[in-house]
């Protein structure tokens, strides 16, 4: 063992350490917009995507500390299947919370959804209307 | 210096673990506490994944996966099914 | 089988996925394990038959490492902005929902711009109209007009970046032709 090998040992190390910290951290992020947003919706930017952040930096932190290449595959393979369900599962529950009245009006600024849901829902009552194109109706 | 971290970390996911449980039991609606237990089941995974770290072992990459996509499976299944119900029912 | 037969150049994308999945699963990038795994790849390609995705066939390189670096860069500086709000602003936040038109009609690069704008913390795709092509975004702490023009113009920049990294020609040269305007 060279003095090198012994700070590079240290140096990542440390870089690990920083890493498994600031992804508990997201954790916490996620926990604390839950307990203090208002609405269904603004708790699901906080709840879904620190994650992805925090996830990402656990699995680069598992990574570095067991120095072989051939896991890094593996934990790429982990993130990229968090990347592709995070954005399902957080698209369900909002147009689920969307559709059940869970959105609080009183605080959006801007809401450009609401014009056409309710096109689309005037379409579906009228009858022989051909409502079941437009988003909101099916 | 990994002592350090663990307790760290330790005690900033035990503080995040309290706050999603305080969110499932107060929750004012159903898909309030299912988003809540999402973010339970993410917190046993970041500390798996520091486990993994700590300890310089891959034992838990797998159940790592499943945690995934159980949270996953849930969420969609739930939401899915809460939108079924409020459009039938028509209650709000 | 009624089914058209896909070509193999369309399918290998998928299958080199596959081999790739599973060589990281073994942990094991042996020659013997991936000529396995090829094996497989086509017996499961075969048998659980789906739909192809209708991908471009262009892929530049050059253009998706700076995107993914950006990426990266995004939903580290969004991820502590929602931290900070959830702390500083908690109850009193206001948010927006966006109706933001795309340019390409595409189902994969709608469904693509949709994955990168619901990762980056602060928007969330609520709703998607596939026959206009736009996506509603449920942003975050969207106070005022110019809040709501700058998500728009973040989404159409992403959908930018996405075009160039793997768009079809034909958008490529739609988009060249509106920066350049």
């Amino acid at each position: 063992m060279n003095p090198d090998a012994n700070v590079v040992d240290t140096v990542i190390d440390a870089v690990s350490a920083v890493f498994m910290i600031v992804g508990a951290v997201m954790s916490l992020a996620a926990a604390i917009g839950l307990l203090r947003f208002p609405d269904l919706m603004s708790r699901m930017h906080a709840a879904t995507k620190p994650q992805v952040l925090g996830l990402f930096l656990l699995l680069a932190a598992v990574g570095l500390q067991l120095r072989t290449w051939w896991v890094w595959p593996v934990l790429l393979l982990a993130w990229i299947f968090q990347l592709l369900t995070v954005p399902v599962s957080a698209h369900m529950v909002g147009r689920a919370g969307y559709r059940t009245k869970h959105l609080h009006r009183e605080l959006l600024s801007t809401d450009e959804l609401e014009a056409v849901v309710l096109k689309a829902a005037e379409a579906a009552k009228a009858p022989a209307s051909d409502g079941g194109r437009s988003p909101a109706a099916e | 210096m990994m002592e350090l971290v663990l307790t760290v970390t330790a005690v900033v996911l035990s503080l995040a673990a309290a706050g999603a449980i305080v969110r499932i039991a107060r929750g004012p609606s159903l898909l309030d506490r299912v988003l809540a237990a999402d973010v339970l089941l993410a917190i046993l995974g970041a500390a798996l994944c520091i486990d993994m770290a700590v300890n310089r072992h891959l034992n838990n990459l797998m159940l790592l996966v499943a945690v995934s996509i159980i949270g996953f499976i849930g969420s969609v299944t739930v939401a899915r099914f809460v939108a079924d119900r409020r459009e039938h029912l028509n209650e709000s | 089988m009624s089914r058209k037969r896909i070509s193999l150049r369309q399918e290998l994308p998928l299958l080199v996925w596959l081999v790739i999945v599973w060589g990281a699963l073994w942990q094991d990038f042996s020659p013997g394990n991936l000529l396995f795994g090829a094996l497989l790849a086509a017996v499961v390609a075969r048998l659980f038959y789906l739909p192809p995705v209708e991908l471009s066939g262009r892929f530049s390189v050059l253009r998706a490492i700076p995107f993914a670096v950006q990426f990266l860069g995004r939903v580290v500086a969004a991820s502590f902005q929602v931290f900070y709000l959830a702390v500083v602003r908690g109850p009193k936040v206001t948010n927006a929902v966006v109706a933001v038109p795309l340019r390409s009609h595409s189902d994969l690069m709608v469904t693509a711009t949709g994955h990168v704008i619901s990762l980056i913390p602060g928007s969330l795709v609520v709703e998607v109209d596939r026959s206009t092509s736009t996506l509603y975004i449920h942003g975050l702490n969207v106070r005022n007009a110019d809040d709501v023009l700058k998500l728009r113009k973040e989404v159409r920049d992403t959908e930018a970046g996405l075009i160039r990294v793997m768009g079809t020609k034909e958008e490529l040269a739609a988009l060249n032709l509106e920066v350049g305007a």
